[in-house]
């Protein structure tokens, strides 16, 4: 039960969010993409140096920013 | 009249649905944010005829891009009016976040219908939906749509009048809540092994293929449409021109006693009944051949394999794989979007930009491509001019414009005040191009390009006949010479194709030939006419784009830039 960023998740993993970091905009902005507290994800890819993350949601893949990933933190209840 | 407005989440089939229930077809491709502007139709329900408006894709009522403003403009228009009718599309792999938007126009008490969009799609992966159930609780009609193949669209037009207002009821702070019970409450999963489609997915993000996939894939891309575009020219078009279309015109030239002033300008000049399509300068000689039997197969050659980039949802993976270089010049993935439209023309390029968040973003991207990212119908004009001075001297025009866009990126990117936003989207899932979309998407883009281009082509070709007549373009030479010959090394003759520049890039392009260049007068000119001004349709879209204040800003980057670049080429090469 570890909290780690999404930078930080390895790829392969599933892991829900538990906690979102950043103003109104940035919340309403991944809001809409169906990122918030409770959703359970699993992280597909990252590109090398700090590229953006990728992560699928349901049928629905989208790709993070690095800097954007970092607030978003997950609890991955795999070891 | 009764308005139908089409709203949903971006990349859910608006524009594919428009088409299906207007016939006006409407350029659709496999990624969020392809409409960015507004465009209607005609449809008739039940004898009555109403408007049909395809509205671009947003995710909420709140904006976060430009395309979204829009969409959200003509959204808080539309709920004024008492005969709007909205049909929200929507994807139906994807229910749950659809949704957010479709109880935020319930709460907008505006009369709704939902389309369920990519039915077909729901079936390979698992996805079954009780759609009884789903009318039941959202209190609104609801339709299945396949739009690309069609299934389904009688249904929704005959059921458009059942639209209503809907009774459901939620707290906007519960919104969430309330979306996860509706998707338990119609929704059931099914397992199901991994697709084809799903494993290239993996393999075309994955850093260490992703690249080289990307590679290759440019790399192909490039190769065929020079391969499909010379071979167009070689079997088809040269032999209409050479065979058909120049005893015409030899007959034509007799007739009109071989000479003077209205010859010259329809046909051009004729040494020894020898017709030069490329350099004659007539309206109907080099006027017809330069957009038609040089610039057009490349453009659909282009536009072939473009198109099926699109519609294949490669083009955001590339975004992806980009990310990084993009940061560099100050703008996120994303921007290779509009970057790729530019190369087959600007105009489009430059309206795509609206798919990017900021300002700043928006005016490096069109800066850039204005100055450094020839159109197509340039780069097939610079084909057949330094194609035979081999693969150098194409690497060198190229090159150096790949370089000045970079700089130039990297100079905005540290100039320009604020910061630009990361990437942040969908990615969608590939999907097979659907052979007769394709098809009809390319016939679209050729025929804007022709009906764009060759009235322009031919005005630009009387423009330079008028001025030759005059003597005008002698006296801008001589005044431009110092720049011109002095600082680029160019003659004075190619002032003349510098002035239509501005007009047309194919035309001035061509206008070099009769030159007689050198290999390195060839590439600083078909370099300075890239950088120094877009065409004019480019810049007046560009006004609208930036507003006037940014647009002389760029202006003036663009022509201290062309200098710069001028003058160096002029001296190394």
């Amino acid at each position: 039960m570890d909290k780690l960023d999404l930078t930080q998740l390895p790829a392969g993993k599933e892991a829900m969010i538990t906690e979102i970091i950043g103003g109104q905009h940035m919340l309403s902005k991944v809001n809409a993409l169906g990122i918030r507290i409770g959703v359970k994800l699993k992280k597909l890819s990252s590109q090398a140096w700090r590229g953006p993350i990728t992560i699928q949601i349901g049928n629905s893949q989208i790709a993070i920013g690095f800097g954007m990933a970092q607030k978003i933190f997950v609890q991955s209840n795999q070891p | 009249m009764k308005k139908i407005f089409l709203i949903g989440n971006p990349n859910v089939g608006k524009s594919t649905l428009f088409s299906r229930l207007t016939g006006v077809h409407v350029i659709a491709s496999n990624y969020p944010g392809t409409t960015v502007e507004y465009s209607k139709g005609y449809i008739r329900i039940k004898g009555e005829k109403a408007e049909v408006i395809d509205v671009p894709g947003s995710y909420s009522l709140e904006p976060n891009t430009q395309a979204e403003k829009v969409a959200l403009n003509i959204f808080s228009n539309a709920v004024k009016n008492n005969e709007a009718i909205f049909i929200n599309v929507i994807d139906a792999t994807n229910l749950e976040r659809n949704l957010n938007l479709t109880l935020q126009l319930i709460k907008h008490k505006v009369p709704l219908i939902l389309a369920l969009n990519f039915w077909d799609e729901t079936k390979h992966l698992g996805v079954h939906i009780d759609i009884t159930e789903l009318e039941n609780i959202i209190d609104a009609p609801v339709v299945t749509t396949s739009a690309l193949t069609g299934e389904g669209i009688k249904n929704l037009v005959s059921r458009i009048t059942q639209a209503r207002i809907s009774q459901y009821k939620f707290k906007n702070s519960d919104i969430w809540i309330d979306i996860g019970q509706i998707v338990t409450n119609t929704q059931t999963l099914s397992h199901r092994h991994h697709t084809f489609f799903e494993r290239i997915e993996d393999i075309s993000i994955h850093p260490l293929t992703g690249i080289p996939v990307a590679v290759l894939i440019l790399f192909l891309s490039f190769a065929l449409i020079r391969i499909i575009g010379e071979s167009i020219i070689t079997y088809i078009i040269e032999p209409i021109f050479e065979n058909l279309w120049a005893p015409i015109i030899l007959k034509l030239s007799q007739q009109l006693g071989e000479s003077g002033l209205l010859h010259d300008i329809l046909l051009g000049r004729i040494v020894d009944g020898q017709i030069n399509f490329v350099e004659s300068l007539g309206l109907l000689t080099t006027g017809l051949f330069v957009p038609v039997g040089m610039v057009l197969p490349y453009i659909i050659a282009f536009y072939l394999l473009l198109s099926f980039l699109e519609d294949s949802g490669y083009l955001p993976r590339l975004g992806v794989l980009v990310d990084n270089l993009m940061h560099k010049i100050g703008v996120h993935g994303l921007a290779i979007i509009p970057t790729l439209l530019g190369i087959g023309c600007n105009v489009p390029g430059a309206m795509a930009t609206r798919i990017l968040e900021t300002k700043r973003e928006r005016f490096i991207v069109s800066t850039l491509m204005a100055i450094a990212v020839p159109c197509m119908a340039q780069i097939a004009m610079i084909f057949g001019l330094v194609g035979h001075h081999g693969i150098i001297a194409l690497f060198l025009v190229f090159g150096t414009l790949f370089l000045v866009w970079i700089t130039l990126g990297l100079i905005l990117n540290h100039t320009l005040r604020g910061e630009s936003p990361e990437i942040f989207i969908e990615i969608p899932p590939y999907r097979l191009p659907y052979f007769k979309a394709l098809i009809k998407k390319v016939w679209m883009r050729t025929r804007w390009f022709l009906r764009e281009a060759v009235p322009f082509v031919l005005f630009g070709v009387l423009i330079i006949n008028l001025l030759y007549f005059l003597h005008i373009i002698d006296f801008i030479g001589n005044l431009t010479a110092p720049i011109i010959t002095g600082m680029m090394g160019l003659p004075k003759d190619a002032v003349g194709a510098i002035l239509i520049g501005f007009l047309r890039k194919d035309v001035a392009v061509g206008m070099l030939i009769p030159l007689g260049l050198t290999m390195k007068q060839i590439v600083i000119a078909s370099i300075i006419l890239t950088m120094y001004f877009p065409c004019i349709a480019t810049f007046t879209v560009l006004i609208k784009e930036l507003g006037m204040t940014d647009m002389i800003k760029a202006f003036a980057i663009m022509l201290i830039s062309t200098l710069m670049v001028g003058g160096t080429l002029n001296f190394l090469l």
